[in-house]
């Protein structure tokens, strides 16, 4: 078997779902009614015997080091291994990138056994076997495999995605940083199978000439002298990088064919377990098309839309198209369309809150 | 090892012969209640928010499941240093070994164990019953009363009376008579198979139980009524919550019915006293467009295409289109495929049933349907996992 490092990349992470990541990290966002993303980064990685993972985070990780524990749930509460948790060595130091970082804990590669290292960002949901890219990337006895998809939806015009090109023998040619994106173009989810002692390589050549960024300083610029080969993953990724595709993306999760792909088939995506009973509905309640976590009571209406746990909606509520987070409270007569609550809000009796394409988001905690 | 104030003995090992078929290939306590739980679950829930950090949970009929869900207590907050959850099946000693013959029997087998954690007291509870209890009032009571023994009641209707050990208590709620299922009870305060004793007594009464060839050694047939003709100090708790004995299918189809009601009488929402449960991985629940739900309760990785009326869903459950299930509890890992209507039954777990079928009846005046495919039972480990 593989000796493999797993690590997850925080570094990198945008703004783009703003009110939802004023304080969370992007990984530790909320997804599905009761995931949060990272939970499909760290399930892909022990589906893939991946017993030793580092999590390089860079702000706002308060949330995700509670989510995290000691990493109990996905198995990861290790004697040999286990889960490590690498925030910035000092809260005054600037952080000029990634491998600034992964500089910092270098020992922790180091003293590593593996010959592999598997790094991803904490917020694609996807189910992506890494057994399989990393058959991949022994096979063709490249340094480095970088994982692209084909993208799909609207055209992207802020930049935002980094593409890149990939020739016949599949070996990427050309990788383009913060381009905007269209439909089909290949784009780089930023997860990669390195061989150990050329990430460490990397690293170490790279942070001595005061580069700092892995994907551009250490593997763009190292394409001609380094084998860089893509591997294209072809499973369901919704791209995540608006507000507005963060909603749609939960969304997909209402076609029970992807729920089934995601949640019933092959593997299991973990989370933290809460000890909620099952939801309840009332003599009152109607509910269709929507994803309900334990803990809910519900008494009202709930159309197309994914409520996490503990949420209340009371009688006559009506909650078209939203996604209502933890413990939100909905009382009665109001109308939520097109919303997204985040956790603790309660909306009083009788409001009315309407989002368009772009979903209305309720803060943490508020009252409205 | 630290003296303790107390210690948990769980009985666990029965077979519960009247849940029929549900009982084939587990034991009592494992019985799947309420959509998430186990039976189980409630007493161990009790003893972790009554602050019973040790719990000896004594194992006998169809183990294994039990044993895997119990494992080391960690969903009860019982994986501990000193102490924690500790299964006790029967096992061999050097002259020989044997089952455990009686509930008296199974902690006498465990002395050794009790022993060596060395407490004032010990608590002898069931894995099958449902309710909320704080044991430490027990104990205050127990304590206040100066008793060797207090049985926890609770006030049954009359004409139920004769199903449950009774007792006859004087004004300062000790008891003065006990008797195991009368025909002709005197009153109608009944055992709730919670046993609190004064572990230094008890181990007295134990070990003369067991020389005694007549006995059948069980708690409630033969211990007590000893303790009581040697003038022991035993006092009645009187407990006025809820309170179920899960016994038959009747039973347990009426407790699982009572969560669904506006204000249930058990709270399994209050965030005071959770009900914690070895906890399987799913998905929220889905509700298609052409779903109904009302009145009930779901659980988490179940898919509703039909509909749904007080009825209790557990995990892992498929309800297909066109289905009407009513007044019904359907357990963990069922498939029920295409226009199936099912009322008044109780579909056991793992259960595959096929399109179009019909079972129960909504008459009140009919027994409870039981509904299970034979053979089917073999991935029940899987659950817990």
């Amino acid at each position: 078997m593989d000796r493999v490092l797993g690590i997850v990349n925080l570094i990198n992470e945008k703004q783009y779902l703003k009110e939802l990541t004023l304080n969370r990290c992007l990984a530790s966002v909320p997804f599905g009614g009761r995931n949060r993303l990272i939970d499909f980064t760290l399930s892909n990685f022990i589906h893939a015997n991946i017993s030793k993972v580092g999590i390089f985070a860079k702000e706002n990780y308060r949330s995700m080091m509670d989510h995290l524990g000691t990493g109990k749930e996905w198995d990861l509460d290790r004697r040999n291994g286990g889960l490590f948790f690498f925030p910035p060595m000092h809260p005054n130091k600037m952080i000029r990138g990634d491998l600034d970082q992964f500089k910092d804990q270098i020992d922790f590669f180091h003293r590593s056994a593996a010959d592999l290292v598997v790094i991803s960002p904490g917020h694609h949901v996807c189910k992506i076997d890494f057994t399989d890219v990393i058959k991949e990337h022994k096979k063709s006895k490249a340094d480095i495999t970088l994982v692209y998809k084909a993208y799909e939806g609207e055209p992207v015009s802020k930049p935002l995605y980094h593409t890149c090109k990939i020739d016949e023998a599949g070996e990427v040619q050309d990788i383009g940083l913060y381009t905007r994106i269209d439909e089909g173009d290949l784009v780089c989810l930023e997860t990669y199978v390195i061989n150990k002692e050329v990430l460490i390589d990397i690293i170490e050549s790279c942070v001595n000439n005061k580069e700092y960024d892995l994907l551009k300083d250490g593997i763009k610029a190292n394409l001609t002298k380094r084998r860089v080969n893509g591997y294209a993953f072809e499973g369901v990724l919704p791209f995540i990088h608006s507000l507005r595709t963060y909603h749609t993306s939960n969304m997909t999760m209402l076609d029970p064919h992807v729920l089934q792909s995601f949640f019933f088939r092959d593997w299991d995506i973990f989370t933290k377990v809460k000890h909620e009973p099952p939801a309840k509905y009332s003599a009152f309640s109607k509910v269709n098309k929507s994803l309900i976590a334990n803990g809910c009571d519900i008494e009202g209406i709930v159309e197309n839309s994914i409520i996490f746990r503990g949420v209340k909606i009371r009688k006559g509520a009506v909650v078209k198209n939203c996604i209502i987070m933890q413990k939100g409270e909905i009382e009665e007569g109001a109308l939520l369309e097109n919303v997204i609550t985040d956790k603790q809000v309660k909306v009083r009796k009788n409001q009315v809150v309407m989002g368009d394409l772009d979903p209305m988001v309720i803060k943490k905690g508020e009252i409205i | 090892m630290t003296n303790k104030k107390w210690v948990a003995m769980l009985l666990a090992g029965g077979q519960g012969t009247r849940l029929g078929e549900l009982t084939n290939t587990l034991a009592k306590p494992a019985v799947p209640f309420g959509g998430k739980y186990r039976i189980i679950d409630f007493t161990l829930s009790n003893c972790m928010h009554s602050g019973v950090d040790t719990v000896g949970v004594l194992t006998q009929y169809q183990p294994h499941l039990l044993n895997t869900y119990v494992g080391n207590g960690r969903p009860w907050d019982l994986d501990r240093k000193c102490g924690g959850a500790h299964v006790l099946p029967p096992y061999r000693g050097q002259n020989g070994g044997q089952w455990y013959k009686g509930t008296a029997n199974a902690v006498y087998q465990n002395i050794k164990f009790i022993d060596q954690n060395d407490p004032e007291y010990v608590l002898v509870i069931s894995g099958d019953h449902i309710y909320q209890m704080d044991y430490n009032k027990l104990l205050e009571f127990h304590i206040e009363k100066q008793a060797e023994a207090t049985i926890a009641v609770i006030q049954v209707p009359w004409h139920d009376a004769n199903r449950f050990g009774i007792m006859n208590t004087n004004e300062q709620d000790r008891i003065i008579e006990f008797h195991e299922k009368p025909s002709l009870p005197k009153s109608n305060l009944a055992s709730m198979g919670v046993y609190l004793f004064n572990w230094k007594s008890l181990r007295r009464h134990l070990i003369q139980d067991d020389q005694d060839p007549n006995s059948s050694n069980d708690f409630g047939k033969d211990i007590i009524p000893k303790m009581l003709a040697d003038k022991s100090r035993i006092y009645a708790y009187r407990f006025s919550d809820y309170w179920k004995d899960v016994g038959t299918i009747e039973s347990l189809w009426e407790a699982n019915m009572d969560l669904l009601k506006e204000n249930p009488p058990l709270n399994l929402n209050d965030p005071h006293w959770k009900i914690f449960t070895g906890n399987a991985n799913h998905p929220p629940q889905y509700i298609s467009p052409e779903a109904e739900v009302r009145q009930s309760l779901i659980n988490e990785g179940s898919m509703v295409f039909g509909k749904v009326i007080r009825s209790v869903i557990s995990y892992n459950v498929q309800i297909g289109k066109g289905c009407t299930i009513k007044d019904s509890v359907i357990m963990p890992n069922v498939t029920i495929g295409d226009n199936v209507t099912i009322e008044r039954s109780i579909v056991t777990s793992h259960t595959i049933v096929e399109a179009g079928s019909t079972f129960g009846t909504s008459n009140p005046s009919q027994n409870i349907t039981l509904i299970s495919n034979k053979e089917k039972m073999t991935s029940h480990i899987r659950e817990v996992l």
